[in-house]
């Protein structure tokens, strides 16, 4: 039972063109933002930009108007570094203006290189250290069971976060638990800080290790928009599992000079490479 | 007070359904009671102290309030990260409660001993710290930090702690009790320890030393007044907790003292258990005696110091 009358005035674009040029737009923003402010971890960003743009512009039952509504669909950015792609998101959806994002990691400012809590409207949760999201997400779902919500959480973690124990400790009280209405994404873009996420940790077989721990696993493109939005839309899902959707991704994905290539973990583009982002992408 | 603990937790349950009780694997048929009372509303959340941390965070979010429990090392040390961030970062109403503290647990070794996660939770933003001495006050505890809006860690002892007030306790946090009166030295006792304490003052009494002692059950944030007053009343004011020297109660009342503008009248002692693990096997009398906070060695530990100093004895 729904217990507000939230959401009527979500975006729901299902038109993959569109939902191609807000992703480049959401892109040519990151890497603005990186180059603006010096800040790393631009290619952990660029990786998730689809996931974001299909959750943000059409799975999540949300209202920038009202970012705390009781009943709202929860969004966590459990893998936090990827912090200026959920600034961008939030802001082109309207839940802060834009001299919010321009303020981003200035002296002062809300939007630090992390998300601190409520930061800015529509920020779920503090994050930066992994492995923390995903357990404030099924705290949250329970919640909604417990009150008779139909809201629903999504926590999007980065493979190298899958490295850390509480993820594991909470996917298995996630699973006993039965929370349906609970998803993860797996932003599997194959690289970690310094190494290759295979080599570091054995994640594979990924998927199916979610699937052995009670959740109902799908390995998509997690490019592919469509995909995206189809399997992200699958929640509550029929098995009455919760549902981890393994979303292999390219580290860097749109910028082809930084695509799977892990210096761009840390470094930042000048304003030569920019230039040319922008230009791939084609933005202004 | 495990089971006072429980019947407190699970009466206030019954009143606000926002109350949801976690447990990490104990307390076997402890929660009985609440289970029925809300059985949507408590969860056994296995050996993860981790996400069950994480988890009570998300709830608050959501408008519960969580109280969480399990035994002391692991709803501490073990999760520190999850209680910076998760809790005092978010600033979320969630009780974490640990059960058998300090020495309670003694003889199954030092892996269940916690002699020092007071001095590390003290040290979190926004976290309120509180040792009960014995139910009435863990009681009073309970109630008022449901009606705080942001994280407490209160550590309680385990059973058969004797009973320090005759009469139920109203409120407890921000207060203290004067457990038994006199004028030659104040103890300031915080959690289980005020037993000890008090047993010490009737060794003292006996020496003709006249104790004061005071039951503080809040360690963070501490009651400065009550410290003022003591400070300037008497000569010696002696700190008592089963925890360590670093960063516990009296650490938490030495800062307050070096920063002074003007120097106390009375002096300190602190009496703690010492920085080092305890390797042999033992109960808890024994490891009190190991670590000199038996009742008999803080009634040795104060009368050598009023004895070395007999210009501050006031005889009676």
């Amino acid at each position: 039972m729904a217990k507000d009358t939230i959401v009527n005035s979500i975006a729901s674009l299902r038109n993959s063109h569109d939902l191609r040029r807000i992703a480049a737009r959401l892109r040519a923003e990151v890497v603005a933002m990186s180059h603006r402010a010096g800040t790393p971890h631009l290619a952990s960003a660029l990786s998730c930009i689809d996931i974001l743009t299909a959750a943000y512009w059409h799975v999540l039952r949300l209202d920038p108007a009202q970012p705390d509504a009781p009943n709202r669909d929860r969004f966590i950015l459990s893998k936090g570094h990827a912090a200026t792609a959920l600034y961008a998101t939030l802001a082109a959806r309207g839940f802060f203006p834009q001299s919010t994002l321009d303020s981003y990691h200035t002296d002062g400012g809300a939007l630090a290189e992390h998300p601190g809590p409520r930061c800015a409207p529509g920020i779920e949760a503090a994050t930066g250290s992994l492995g923390h999201g995903l357990s404030i997400g099924v705290g949250e779902a329970l919640a909604g069971r417990i009150g008779g919500y139909d809201y629903r959480v999504y926590a999007l973690l980065s493979d190298g976060e899958c490295n850390e124990g509480a993820v594991w400790e909470a996917a298995l009280f996630a699973a006993a638990q039965h929370l349906d209405r609970l998803c993860i994404v797996v932003d599997y873009n194959k690289w970690q800080a310094t190494a290759r996420s295979n080599e570091t940790m054995s994640l594979e077989p990924l998927g199916e290790k979610w699937a052995a721990f009670g959740w109902d696993a799908h390995e998509i493109d997690g490019h592919d928009l469509e995909a995206l939005c189809e399997h992200m839309d699958r929640v509550p899902s029929a098995s009455g599992k919760p549902t981890a959707i393994i979303a292999h991704t390219i580290k860097g994905r749109g910028i082809s000079f930084m695509q799977d290539d892990n210096n761009w973990h840390y470094r930042i583009p000048n304003a030569e490479e920019l230039a040319l982002a922008k230009a791939e992408l084609d933005m202004p | 007070m495990r089971n006072a603990f429980a019947d407190e937790v699970t009466e206030q349950g019954k009143r606000d359904p926002s109350i949801v009780l976690l447990a990490g694997d104990i307390g076997n048929r402890l929660f009985d009671e609440f289970k029925l009372a809300a059985p949507d509303r408590f969860y056994n959340c296995g050996v993860a102290e981790a996400n069950m941390v994480g988890m009570a965070a998300g709830m608050a979010m959501c408008g519960l309030r969580p109280v969480v429990y399990t035994i002391t090392p692991f709803i501490t040390y073990r999760v520190i990260e999850q209680i910076r961030d998760d809790l005092c970062y978010h600033h979320v109403p969630v009780i974490l409660v640990g059960t058998g503290s300090g020495l309670r647990y003694a003889s199954l070794g030092a892996t269940h001993h916690s002699l020092e996660e007071m001095a590390m939770l003290r040290t979190l933003p926004g976290m309120t710290v509180l040792a009960p001495a014995d139910s009435a006050e863990l009681r009073a505890c309970l109630r008022d930090a449901l009606r705080l809006d942001g994280p407490v860690y209160m550590r309680i002892g385990k059973k058969g702690e004797p009973a320090l007030h005759a009469e139920p306790v109203e409120h407890a946090i921000g207060r203290h009790f004067i457990l038994r009166n006199g004028g030659d030295v104040c103890l300031l006792a915080t959690g289980v320890a005020a037993a000890n304490a008090l047993e010490a003052a009737k060794l003292l009494e006996n020496a003709g030393i006249a104790a004061r002692v005071v039951s503080v059950p809040t360690v963070k944030p501490l009651g400065t007044d009550l410290l003022e007053e003591a400070f300037s009343t008497f000569p010696l004011v002696v700190s008592i907790e089963e925890h360590g020297l670093i960063g516990g109660f009296g650490a938490a009342i030495a800062e307050w003292y070096a920063d002074r503008e003007t120097p106390a009248a009375g002096r300190l002692l602190r009496i703690g258990t010492a920085d080092a693990f305890m390797h042999e096997a033992g109960e808890t009398e024994y490891a009190q005696e190991h670590y000199g906070i038996s009742a008999e060695a803080i009634a040795r530990r104060i009368e050598r110091r009023l004895l070395a100093r007999p210009a501050h004895v006031r005889l009676a």
